[in-house]
Order: structure tokens, then sequence, then C-alpha cells
């Protein structure tokens, strides 16, 4: 059986799907990648579902060797230096390491997490419909924690089917948005505008629990405690020293803090790829709008399998693909 | 603020993003509003609205998750509204019991001589008391099986730690504020351990994997170091250790 071996590996790298749902209530947080959209792009230029278990990878740099066969992979996400035995390769196209042959990948730059899908998906036992890592509850398959140096993970052998890319447009430098709620009258008028008109920074100690951000102390108006209740991805809770904490998916599933609002799922993604120290600005919109954008999210990642295309198509090709604007509603979204 | 004292049946719907629902029946801890939530939780798994993907009970308030695809805000808004305002028949919420071994004191609640001392009690009668009273699985949240229970005697009630512990036992039963706890995996805690239990709120490859439920009732019984280290063994290889009691 072909299998990738883990030869290098930084922290906060595991086996990542849409997450596990349905648990919640019992105190299971749902856990799943960190940006959706750039899963389902990897899965798409293997033909796998949207959604099939890939590796999340964390910032800093990883390798991994193909080994009992071919493997067939794609990488997307983070823009990172990425090369098999030496020579470079290019993210957001699918490609086959030969049996011994080694992938290594460099530190991110301009983002944070990549994904590095498997032909046919990663194979495993799912708990609750899921393979997704959460560590503390030690579930995740073939490993119920981050991935470590001599981790196999098994794959089918590679079917040399033509290699694929996708073209994705860079990300939109624009705020993040969010719905005010579920309890911004927890705040004075002046600390809701405060918190929508500062810049944040991502704080180095962020993480797959939580991005913890820095700027101006917001206050609260009956004090920091509220009897706990509970929270989603994207939650921004608010602690006593004002300093708001975005919940990310391996958040707990209630919490104790006033959630002066919550970001939008479209925007969720794009904030956890946004670097610690690197500044930022929330805008607040209306239901209505972060529900179009929802949708129109869904869509495009329906419509990725679509945008594929051989790798070795001209660009002639891809200018038909656009001038049909087969990519249109995809690119609305992704412009936000 | 008990903005639902003059019209029992109020409630706020609260937007959490673009894909959940908060319905909240009271700011505070209350055991009426905690069976209006459970009431609306059940009413919604008998009869569900499509495009609810989960819920999530908690002491006050209802967290609807849900697809905007299928559903959206003010669609959904609408008949949370109209559901949560229906009466609710507190007797028709089925209620299990439960009977959870606890050893007190000791290593095994490493708080207790603290708590007796607060609260003006011996060790023994802080663990009479805590025994005595019949609690209700009031939520279950933070981590899998982290169980809160009300119900808990007034005379025991006493303001988290000032400085949280970094890791506290799998199986800590400890007092918080108003309420009572059951801990199943070991983590952080700003609570008091008064001490621990056996058993596994949460378990893989047992069935079933969380043994309680939101509404639930709860009894603690006191077993002593030697019943604890058994009733551990055998929950280790999946059996549940607590008895359920016909309700």
């Amino acid at each position: 059986m072909s299998k990738l071996v883990v030869a290098a590996v930084g922290p906060a790298t595991s086996v990542q799907d849409a997450g596990r749902h349905g648990a919640q209530r019992y105190g299971l947080t749902p856990s799943g990648a960190m940006d959706t959209l750039a899963l389902a792009a990897a899965n798409a230029l293997l033909g796998n579902a949207p959604f099939a278990a890939a590796i999340e990878l964390g910032p800093l740099g990883s390798a991994f060797i193909a080994r009992g066969g071919p493997v067939r992979i794609a990488l997307t996400g983070a823009p990172r230096p990425a090369a098999v035995d030496g020579r470079p390769i290019a993210l957001n196209e699918s490609l086959t390491l030969a049996e011994g042959e080694r992938l290594t990948l460099g530190v991110a730059r301009g983002g944070v997490f990549g994904y590095l899908a498997i032909e046919r998906g990663i194979q495993g036992e799912p708990m609750f419909g899921s393979l997704a890592v959460n560590a503390r509850a030690g579930l995740g398959s073939p490993f119920p924690r981050p991935l470590q140096v001599g981790d196999e993970i098994r794959a089918i052998a590679a079917s040399g089917a033509p290699e694929r890319r996708i073209d994705l447009p860079p990300e939109a430098e624009a705020p993040i948005r969010v719905v005010l709620g579920p309890q911004h009258d927890e705040f004075t008028d002046d600390a809701v505008k405060l918190f929508l008109d500062s810049e944040w920074r991502i704080s180095a100690t962020s993480d797959r629990m939580g991005y913890r951000l820095e700027g101006p102390a917001i206050k609260h108006l009956h004090g920091h405690n509220i009897v706990s209740d509970g929270t989603v991805n994207g939650s921004i809770q608010v602690p006593g020293n004002g300093q708001p904490i975005v919940l990310m998916p391996d958040r707990g599933t209630s919490g104790g803090y006033p959630k002066i609002a919550t970001v939008i799922t479209v925007d969720l993604r794009r904030l956890a790829q946004t670097q610690a120290g690197r500044g930022f600005r929330f805008e607040a919109v209306t239901m209505a709008q972060a529900q179009d954008a929802y949708r129109a999210l869904a869509q495009a990642i329906r419509a990725l399998p679509g945008r594929v295309v051989d790798a070795q198509a001209s660009q002639l090709d891809l200018d038909a693909l656009h001038s049909a604007n087969v990519a249109g509603v995809a690119t609305n979204a992704f412009d936000g | 603020m008990n903005f639902e004292a003059n019209n029992p049946t109020a409630c706020r719907i609260l937007p959490s993003g673009d894909a959940a629902i908060t319905v909240e029946f009271s700011r505070q801890i209350s055991a009426e509003a905690n069976q209006r939530v459970l009431a609306l939780d059940r009413a919604l798994a008998r009869e569900p609205i499509a495009g609810i993907t989960e819920t999530v009970p908690t002491y006050r308030s209802l967290l609807v998750h849900y697809d905007p695809e299928q559903i959206g805000f003010d669609a959904l808004a609408a008949q949370l509204t109209e559901l949560a305002q229906a009466p609710t028949e507190l007797e028709s919420i089925a209620k299990r019991r439960w009977r959870i071994p606890v050893c007190y004191g000791g290593e095994h609640g490493i708080d207790l001589d603290d708590i007796a001392a607060t609260c003006g009690l011996s060790a023994d009668e802080v663990v009479a008391r805590h025994v005595a009273a019949e609690y209700r699985v009031a939520m279950i949240g933070f981590t899998p099986g982290w169980s809160y229970l009300s119900g808990l005697d007034a005379a025991l009630q006493m303001p988290r730690r000032q400085n949280p512990r970094l890791l506290t036992p799998a199986g800590t039963i400890s007092i918080g504020g108003v309420q009572t706890g059951v801990q199943c995996l070991a983590g952080p805690s700003g609570w008091h351990l008064i001490g621990r239990t056996p058993v596994r709120t949460y378990q893989l490859h047992r069935e079933p994997i969380f043994l309680l439920e939101p509404g639930d009732a709860v009894n603690f019984v006191a077993i002593d170091a030697a019943q604890f280290a058994e009733q551990d063994r055998a929950a280790e290889r999946g059996e549940i250790v607590a008895e359920l009691v016909a309700s």
C-alpha cells in the first residue's frame, strides 16, 4: 500500500475535515479545518469530496516522503515554498510523488494554514462522522493528535489521472465582517464603536482554540461575567482585560464572557489565515448581507470542481473559462 | 436584571453569527429558565424545523445552529419565538435519575477542608449536604462531558477561586458559585475540588459515549477510597458504574 511518511513537522499540523457536528450539546467541540475553502480546493484538484479529510499544515515547515508506491497529492492554502526532491512545485496544482520522493514544505508566507490533500482522501475511522483531530477529547484518525515525525498516512496508489490546477484569486485586503451580538448590549455604545473603529492585531499566543487580539481595552457595562452560554465558530468574547478573543474550531462549546460580535462564516477563514502581528479591522454588516455571503461561499465551494483545469491547459482555455463566467459567483464570494 | 420576571413567557432572540441563533430565557441562573430551555429543545427534537443542524441547551438559553442555505434568520427567528412561547409543562420533561459515586476529601477532594472552614461546617457536614441534595444537569459544555448541575445547597455556595488551577484530575466533583460540577477530562478549573467520581461522563468506545443528558436528575453517593479504586478500574474497562434509577 502507498503511504505518506511524515519526515519533518512543526506544531499545529493535523488531519482535519469539515469537523464533527451534532455533539456540541455534550461539550464536544466541532474542530475541523480553519480554512474550509482552501481544504475544498485541495480536494477538488484530486476529484475528492469537498471536505474529505486532509493534512492541515501549520505555519512552520514540514516534509513528507512517499513510500510503498506513488502518492497523488495537492497543496493549497497559505503561500509557502514547496519542492519535490529539491525541484520547486506550484501551489494549487495536483502532482504525483513517485516512490521515495520527498515533498519539502517551507514556512508559510502571507498566511498561516496550508492543506495537503491526498487522492481519495485520508483513510481512517470516523467518530461522529469526522476524522478531524481534537487532541483534548482524544479524537481524530488515523492519529488522535497532531502529526509527529514517523507517522504513516495510508493512501491508495496514485490513479495516474492527468494533473490538474485551479486558479484561485488572491485574498482581498478587506475588513473582517461581523454581525453584532449576541451580547453587544453588555457594552456601552462607545465600546462597540471603539471595537469597530480600532485596528487589531492577532497575538502570537493564538491557536486553533482562539485568536487573541491586541488593541484598545473594550469596557464592559456590567462586568465581564455572564452566566455561561453557547458559543459558535467566530464568537468574539471579551474577557476582563478588554482584549477580545475570537473563538476558533477547537473552542469550548460554552463560555462565560460576553460576546460582543460574531465573525461571519465567509470571513472567519480569512481571519484564520491572518498572521500574528498583522493589523486588521472589523466591519459590522447586516444579517442579510452575512447570509447572502454565506450562500455565495457555499455556491463557490460547490463550483470548485468546475474550475479545475488540466495542469497543461493553455492560458487561452483559462480565459475562455473566465469569459464564460463559470466562476462568476465564486469570484464574488472570494472578493467579499 | 431579570427581564423575564414580569412576563414569564418572554424570550429574546439573539443572533450568534450568520448560522446560529440564541434563544435566551433569562440572563441569570434560574431553574424555571432552564426548564424552558429544555422544553424548547425537546419540542425541536419532536418536531424538527428543516435547516436546524444541532441545538445546545445551556442554563438559560438554547443555542440553535442552522444552515442559512435552508432557512433564513427571520423565518427561523419567527418559528422559534412562537415555539418558545408555548406553555411549558414542567412534568412533561422526562427525567432520568442517576446515582453517581463520589470519594470525598483527601487526595480526591483537596479543597474539602477549606470549603468546610469557609462555610463554617465540618467536612462531614459538607459531604452530608452535598449528598443530600438532588441535582439536575442544567447544561453540558466547555469540554466533553463537563456537566453543570443546579440544586447545590445554599450553604455550600461559594465564589470561584481567585487563581484557577491549570490541571485538575479527570472525574473531579467541584463547587463553583451556585453550581456543582462533574468534570470528565483532566483540565484547568477555577472551581473548588470536593471529591472525585470513577464515572466517565464521556468515554470513547463505550455505549453510550456520553452518559448524562441535559435535564437528567443526579444524586451523589459517598464511597471510600478503596471503592473508588475498584470502580475506577471497572470504569476504565468500559463499565458505566453510575446507577440509573428509573424515574
